[in-house]
């Protein structure tokens, strides 16, 4: 047999394959089963404006405070880490291995519920959501602390040669010479970090919310119990893809730009 | 002619490895130095300790009557004084060419913005990129790279210049256009010191050639001199592969 026959033949088997296991997913599947479980058209009428004015609304709340929160105490944990002072380094080096090396769920359990307990009910500020988004920032620091570190260290070093030979100090260098170029290293890992932010806020249901506090997977998961049906948790899962695809599109359109700017 | 750059004893050590050992040579104001050698014979580092972008571990550096290797002398009100050209420009990408020329300007000499400008336009001007100054670094040639970053450390009306072996990374052809920059540069009185491979610059342009090898001085005086007519044997096998 010739080669390129037997590549045809081995192309038209996996094709065959595919459309095999497509064709038996459509006859084995309930549809009628998963239409009326997954796309309840009733429950999602009633749960609707809620989901929207309220749920998703406190996802993009949560996880801008934490992103924001987070990038700033990443800033100076980055820059302590740079620090030509031994202790500065090593405290940072510490916070930052520590808080990596944790689940966000453990954190935010012992900010939300451990620190009350201990400490006869004196609660970190905002309640159990202000708990909840601290330990988020703490979490999301100790991350974007080490791309920004990587970010300031990836501008070369005949940069700041250039802006020391031409008399200007170490601030004005960082400010007007090194910290722009590095923002634009860092910004497409930390548009990837909003997205795992905006997932980790799921994590804030375990602190207990009050009314019109939930985010989208805690009222998701409520109103499959009011409702007993699993439609709440599409309508949960479209709103996070609606934030998050155009956020990865952006990342990847971000870097193949700056591949090519290379 | 006054001292412009005095260098005595200067040692320099990278953990144990001593590359410079034991340096003293000057150049007078107006001067043009040329320093060649073999690479890693101590001539960038040496270049670099002048204004301090290396630590110099021992010695004295006098820049102008003024002992830089002082503790307590204002480093950025020295380096202002002393413009460098580095081999591959340094360019700041994240800014247009005019504000790569009135950036240290307006930040350390405090000059205002129209005030930075001026100065800044009439320095591409003598580096022919006048019309250059809204383009960024990564549009320029190599040469005009290298053209604007010596207008930038013009713009700072340095008393001297410092070059890197300015011409090692550009193309061939692109080469001639600095060199004629510099060579202006010297004609006009600029106290230059010049790490290069190019013999045929420290021949025209250079007031005194100095010859490095092994971290130390082997040779210096006349550049015709010492070009055509080596007294040192280390001397003589460098120039014999690079002539």
């Amino acid at each position: 047999m010739k080669r390129s026959t037997k590549r045809r033949l081995r192309d038209g088997a996996l094709y065959a394959l595919f459309l095999g296991a497509v064709a038996t997913l459509i006859l084995v599947a309930d549809w009628s089963k998963i239409r009326h479980n997954f796309f309840d058209g009733g429950v999602l009428k009633a749960i609707w404006p809620e989901l929207v004015t309220e749920a998703a609304k406190n996802t993009v709340v949560y996880t801008a405070e934490a992103f924001i929160g987070g990038l700033a105490l990443a800033f100076v944990l980055a820059l302590m880490k740079l620090s030509p002072l031994k202790p500065y380094r090593w405290a940072a080096t510490a916070y930052i291995e520590f808080f990596r090396g944790l689940p966000a769920l453990i954190v935010i359990i012992l900010f939300a519920l451990g620190i009350p307990l201990a400490f006869n009910g004196k609660a970190l500020p905002g309640g159990a959501i202000g708990a909840a988004v601290i330990a988020l920032i703490a979490v999301s620091g100790a991350y974007m602390a080490e791309t920004l570190r990587a970010g300031i260290q990836a501008v070369p070093r005949g940069q700041t040669e250039a802006a020391h030979s031409l008399g200007m100090s170490g601030t004005w260098t960082m400010l007007s010479v090194v910290l722009p170029q590095a923002v634009r290293i860092v910004i497409p890992p930390l548009t990837n970090e909003i997205v795992l932010l905006l997932k980790d806020t799921s994590l804030i249901s375990v602190a207990g919310v009050g009314i019109g506090q939930a985010e989208l997977t805690n009222f998701a998961s409520d109103n499959v119990v009011i409702n007993s049906s699993p439609t709440p948790l599409i309508a949960a899962a479209v709103c996070y893809l609606i934030i998050t695809l155009p956020l990865t599109q952006l990342v990847a359109y971000l870097e193949r730009r700056s591949q090519k700017a290379r | 002619m006054p001292t412009a750059i005095e260098v005595r004893n200067l040692h320099k050590y990278f953990g144990e490895n001593e590359v410079l050992k034991g340096i003293d040579f000057t150049v007078d104001q107006g001067q043009v130095v040329c320093v060649i050698g073999p690479s890693g014979s101590g001539k960038s580092t040496l270049l670099r300790c002048v204004n301090r972008l290396e630590e110099p571990t021992s010695g004295q550096i006098v820049v102008e009557g003024e002992d830089i290797t002082d503790p307590e002398v204002d480093l950025n009100k020295v380096r202002s004084r002393i413009g460098m050209v580095f081999q591959q420009f340094n360019l700041f990408p994240h800014l247009c060419v005019l504000d790569n020329l009135t950036l240290a300007q307006r930040r350390v000499l405090k000059r205002d913005k129209a005030e930075a400008e001026k100065i800044a336009r009439a320095n591409l001007e003598k580096v022919g990129l006048a019309e250059k100054a809204d383009a960024y670094p990564a549009h320029l040639s190599g040469g005009q790279q290298q053209r604007v970053a010596i207008a930038r450390a013009l713009s700072m009306d340095p008393d001297m210049m410092l070059f890197d072996e300015p011409t090692s990374a550009l193309d061939p052809e692109l080469v001639g256009d600095v060199l004629d920059v510099m060579r202006r540069l010297a004609d006009e009185g600029m106290t230059m010191m010049v790490v290069t491979h190019e013999m045929g610059f420290a021949r025209e342009v250079g007031d005194k050639l100095v010859f490095m090898d092994g971290g130390v001085i082997v040779e210096e005086g006349d550049p015709r001199e010492v070009l055509s007519n080596p007294q040192h044997e280390r001397t003589q096998q460098f120039l014999s592969k690079v002539l």
